[in-house]
């Protein structure tokens, strides 16, 4: 079922408009990822969802309500979600009575505020905090504080701003703990930006790539990963081995690609002509010491131009004409004694190929 | 300078001694005062709240006459409302002039300046994300004004301080307004002059010293209540 729903969204002067016919939906229950650069309008996006702003055009529905239509209902609809900030904000009083803020207002008892507040200090590991001054925790505490605020009144939509910028790596990993925990057990729906792919990745049902304030592709991560809708997308989510080049044959679906003389065969529905980006995974590439005879369409020659290892990988930069990346094990980089300056024959399958405009 | 430690002591005598006009006179001043700040309050803390978190045409121009009015001379102040509550007046009917409330009315008036606008410069003081929070956290408009009143609160005390000290170190407007009538609208300011002039020097400056006390107690008890809240 459909939570929440934007229609055409758009949000300031035409001219220098901050988002575009931003569309999407969210299902109840589902963690939605906006991801994209800093400055893309994801902000701005959260806080129109939030009704904390107006936008300038388009329309948001909650649940399947307008939520245009009056203050009153504004407040209401609000008052089903709550947003989490980047920068932590907290009121200046203690850790108790800024966990305890949305049912005040929202003109809880005692008793409930209590028992509710405590169950939130349990969750979010701040047992012991409650009669400290909030303006005096640390970043990552602050943070913990401002979500278990944003959750006590059990929103059926949680929006996180960036919720672990600016923190170090133990709070970042609570907080994303803290998270996929309440997730699980509340079922609550979650709407978060983030320029963290990796991130996204972890926490996400369905990423949204925000760019320059539009949307450009809306799917699951491994989609958004393995086929990025273009260049921009590709480069954003940090797919390696994207090169551009012009499609110069076509046999039915298998195409040939000139990149920088070189050529690559592929399957794509694109034309004769067509400028377009290719993206090979680096796991796809096999390095051989000679040309063997095998199913792969494409075979390069080239020298290992960079090695890095990375944990038990090695990746190797290899320079066919073109830059290509790839990725092998250690014990297959000794095997073949793979070293700086070697010549290698780089292969992959024309399957293995993504094309993308 | 023989003078002034003379008066110190007197003072400290008329305290100790609880000399019995001296001491009706103190708290006819703080009476008086105090309402004035407390009912400026009650309007100007919720108006100064509006004015800054609504967007309205002209608001910067508002907040600039505000704060002209900071300096308002008292005795204008004092022949302002004088010309509403004198007989004549509009407000004429209702016997106002001469009386300890037509003090307090002078006193509201020649305040609402300060109290409006330190309470406006004491919110723009408080990040916007905190309004943003308690919006986004449920709260209504006015609960989130209400937050960031309590988020502001040390400055809006402050100009609550300024305000009564403004208050109660006035002589124009409770000269012209009260009339400086014994036993029903002298305060200390009124006290003093009177005493100065009648050559009643180190009696005037007792009551000088002890209107300082006053404002001095009443601003430590303020401050450390907040410390503790």
């Amino acid at each position: 079922m459909t939570l929440l729903k934007t229609v055409q969204l758009g949000y300031g002067a035409d001219c220098k408009a901050l988002l575009r016919n931003i569309t999407f939906e969210v299902e109840r229950a589902e963690v939605f990822a906006l991801i994209g650069p800093t400055g893309a309008g994801k902000t701005t996006l959260l806080r129109l969802l939030n009704l904390l702003d107006t936008p300038t055009s388009g329309k948001i529905y909650f649940n399947g309500q307008d939520t245009t239509k009056s203050t009153q209902l504004r407040l209401h609809i609000r008052r089903r979600m709550a947003m989490v900030f980047q920068k932590p904000v907290v009121f200046n009083s203690s850790v108790y009575e800024n966990i305890a803020y949305p049912l005040k207002v929202r003109g809880c008892g005692r008793k409930e505020i209590q028992t509710r507040v405590e169950e939130m200090l349990e969750i979010t590991d701040l047992k012991g905090y409650e009669k400290r001054r909030a303006r005096t925790l640390s970043g990552g505490e602050a943070q913990r504080v401002a979500l278990a605020r944003a959750m006590i009144a059990r929103p059926e939509l949680l929006l996180l701003d960036e919720p672990t910028a600016n923190l170090d790596p133990v709070s970042v990993s609570k907080i994303e703990e803290v998270l996929a925990n309440t997730i699980r057990e509340q079922k609550t729906t979650v709407i978060m930006a983030t320029h963290d792919m990796p991130q996204g990745q972890r926490l996400a049902d369905m990423i949204g790539v925000l760019m320059n304030g539009e949307i450009l592709q809306i799917g699951s991560p491994s989609e958004i990963f393995c086929s990025p809708s273009n260049k921009e997308v590709a480069e954003f989510v940090g797919v390696e081995n994207i090169l551009s080049g012009i499609i110069s044959e076509k046999d039915g679906a298998l195409v040939t690609i000139d990149i920088d003389g070189a050529t690559i065969e592929a399957i794509s529905e694109f034309a004769v002509g067509d400028k377009i980006c290719v993206i090979i995974r680096p796991e796809d590439i096999t390095f051989t010491l000679a040309k063997e005879t095998s199913s792969a369409r494409n075979v390069f020659y080239g020298e290992i131009a960079r090695m890095t290892t990375v944990g038990q990988l090695v990746r190797i930069e290899a320079d066919c004409g073109f830059p290509l990346l790839g990725v092998v094990t250690k014990r297959s980089a000794e095997e073949l004694n793979l070293n700086l300056g070697k010549n290698i024959y780089a292969s992959f399958k024309a399957t293995a190929v993504h094309v993308i405009k | 300078m023989s003078e002034l430690w003379e008066a110190f002591l007197q003072a400290i005598q008329l305290i100790v001694n609880l000399d019995r006009e001296v001491v009706e006179i103190a708290l006819r001043s703080l009476a008086i005062s105090a309402t004035a700040v407390i009912m400026a309050s009650l309007v100007c803390i919720p108006v100064g709240g509006l004015i800054h978190f609504r967007n309205f045409q002209g608001k910067r121009v508002l907040i600039n006459i505000i704060q002209t009015f900071y300096s308002v001379p008292t005795v204008c102040v004092g022949l302002f409302v004088f010309i509403f509550i004198s007989r004549a007046g509009p407000l004429g009917g209702l016997g106002l002039l001469f009386t300890p409330t037509a003090v307090v009315i002078g006193q509201m008036v020649l305040i609402t300046p300060i109290l409006l606008g330190l309470t406006i410069s004491a919110l723009s003081g408080i990040d916007k994300a905190i309004k943003d929070s308690a919006l986004s956290l449920g709260a209504t408009e006015f609960q989130a004004i209400w937050t960031i009143i309590k988020e502001a609160r040390f400055a809006v005390v402050a100009a609550f301080i300024m305000g009564f000290g403004r208050a109660i170190s006035e002589v124009g407007a409770a000269m012209i307004l009260g009339g400086n009538i014994r036993g029903y609208t002298r305060v200390l300011t009124t006290a003093i002059s009177l005493e100065t002039q009648k050559g009643e020097l180190i009696l005037a400056l007792a009551l000088g010293i002890i209107l300082i006390s006053l404002a001095l107690v009443i601003n430590v008890i303020v401050n450390f209540a907040l410390q503790r809240y």
